[in-house]
């Protein structure tokens, strides 16, 4: 994956760089200033994420003041992560897959037996990721809201249909937050097998920051 | 009593049936818990710019309204009459029963003091960001401190009477004149719902002069779910929906 790593930031001199294995959790503060960088290592991964303030959970990032601010359904570079409260959280400085989806949300146990029978409910899933992670923090489901899904297609027709189809990336796509404030990153790498948002095959990202 | 002049004959409602009525003015907001079974009418009266809308499951209010799982599942970002509300535990709030207006909005949020103040001014504001330019997001917490909950149980809400419009691209945008003052939509509850209502323009809404209009809530005693309920029979993923809500009244 090297050879696809973007010349303007090294890994050399990163703070942190972790593949995170395919279906696991995974949180980290990160400081304002800092740079996140989340790397699609085999094309087509879901990663479903959520930021907070790091000293007030109770901010956190909304998808509709996100779209509204822009006028835009779609995260791609240049959008501003924006919270509850109308602050911008990060600010995405590099993308190279093209569009992100933060209407789609996260899956869970209890919708995917709705979506996928009633047998599909005791699969692994993006809000039990969430649930098991938020612990450690005393956070729980009330700290739950629509999420970003980086990685995934979600687009919307003129007439509102909307699905998770194929997605676009490809392997080594990249995309970077920069903090804007000092933020809690709450990522779940998807687990779903049901539908296209993995390639029916959940894979590993890798994770990087930077201080800048 | 329902402004029935303003409504198709058939829609009316037999008075005994009525259980509350109420109208409420723009820029207000209400709140209340609809048991399961009984309808929710909100009647817009007068050509309303959009009225904000969040819900909970009563009995536990950590299980509240799913925008994401809502569209997600009945593969449709806008609502309409057949579709329901889904809650982030895979079961039903509302089934929208009937709708004569088609315009629903649930990706854009609720407007706030600082879209407000962008729009409409400034006014005479409180420490909080109040004006008399009243705004969704401060009806919402004022409402659930009214029952104890916090802005953590606030998630992202549902806009009736509101048309946006998506572009291939993703470009968002309002579109005006819409509106068809008579038109309602009836949200009947498949479990207890503790809805909260706000009645203020849509974030989006053009119009720079805050004039919202009023609404009226009826809630109403309406009749049990026939066979081929179309809610509750519209596609596989809703009949599997209702296996799950409805089992939260097996013991009931």
């Amino acid at each position: 994956m090297v050879t696809h790593l973007s010349i303007e930031r090294d890994p050399a001199i990163a703070i942190y760089d972790e593949e995170l294995a395919a279906r696991q959790p995974w949180s980290r503060v990160i400081k304002k200033g800092q740079v996140l960088r989340i790397i699609d290592l085999l094309a087509n991964q879901a990663v479903d994420t959520l930021i907070y303030n790091a000293h007030d959970s109770s901010e956190r990032y909304s998808a509709p003041d996100t779209v509204v601010r822009q006028g835009n359904i779609f995260i791609t570079t240049g959008t501003q992560l924006i919270s509850n409260e109308g602050n911008v959280m990060m600010t995405v400085v590099h993308d190279d897959c093209g569009k992100h989806d933060t209407l789609g949300g996260a899956c869970s146990m209890e919708s995917n037996s709705v979506r996928y029978g009633l047998h599909k409910k005791h699969l692994h899933a993006c809000v039990e990721n969430y649930l098991l992670e938020l612990s450690q923090y005393e956070m729980n489901k009330r700290d739950l809201v629509s999420n970003i899904n980086f990685y995934m297609n979600v687009p919307v027709s003129e007439d509102g249909t909307l699905e998770i189809v194929d997605g676009i990336s490809e392997a080594g796509k990249m995309v970077d937050l920069r903090a804007e404030m000092d933020v809690m990153v709450l990522i779940s790498n998807c687990p779903q097998i049901n539908n296209p948002c993995n390639a029916y095959n959940p894979t590993p990202v890798r994770l990087i920051v930077w201080n800048e | 009593m329902v402004q029935a002049s303003v409504l198709p004959e058939t829609s009316a409602i037999d008075p005994n049936l009525i259980l509350l009525d109420e109208k409420l003015p723009g820029g207000a907001y209400w709140h209340s818990v609809i048991k399961r079974g009984n309808t929710l009418r909100i009647t817009d009266l007068e050509g309303s710019q959009g009225v904000s809308l969040i819900c909970y499951n009563a009995d536990s209010p950590i299980e509240r309204l799913n925008v994401a799982d809502t569209a997600k599942i009945q593969f449709n970002a806008f609502l309409q009459k057949g579709k329901v509300m889904y809650s982030d535990m895979g079961r039903i709030l509302f089934s929208i029963t009937e709708d004569t207006s088609g315009y629903h909005d649930l990706i854009c949020g609720c407007s706030n003091a600082a879209s407000n103040a962008a729009k409409y001014g400034v006014g005479p504001y409180n420490k909080y960001g109040e004006s008399d330019y009243n705004n969704s997001r401060n009806n919402f917490l004022k409402a659930l401190g009214k029952r104890g909950l916090t802005r953590k149980d606030l998630m992202p809400n549902i806009n009736l009477f509101s048309r946006v419009a998506v572009r291939p691209n993703g470009d968002l945008s309002y579109v005006a004149g819409c509106e068809k003052p008579g038109s309602f939509v009836d949200l009947r509850a498949e479990m207890n719902v503790l809805v909260v209502v706000s009645n203020c323009p849509h974030v989006l809404h053009p119009d720079t002069v805050y004039k919202p209009k009023p609404i009226q809530l009826t809630i109403w005693r309406s009749p049990a779910p026939a066979a081929d309920d179309l809610c509750r029979t519209a596609n596989e993923e809703v009949i599997r929906g209702f296996i799950n809500t409805d089992a939260l009244f097996a013991q009931v």
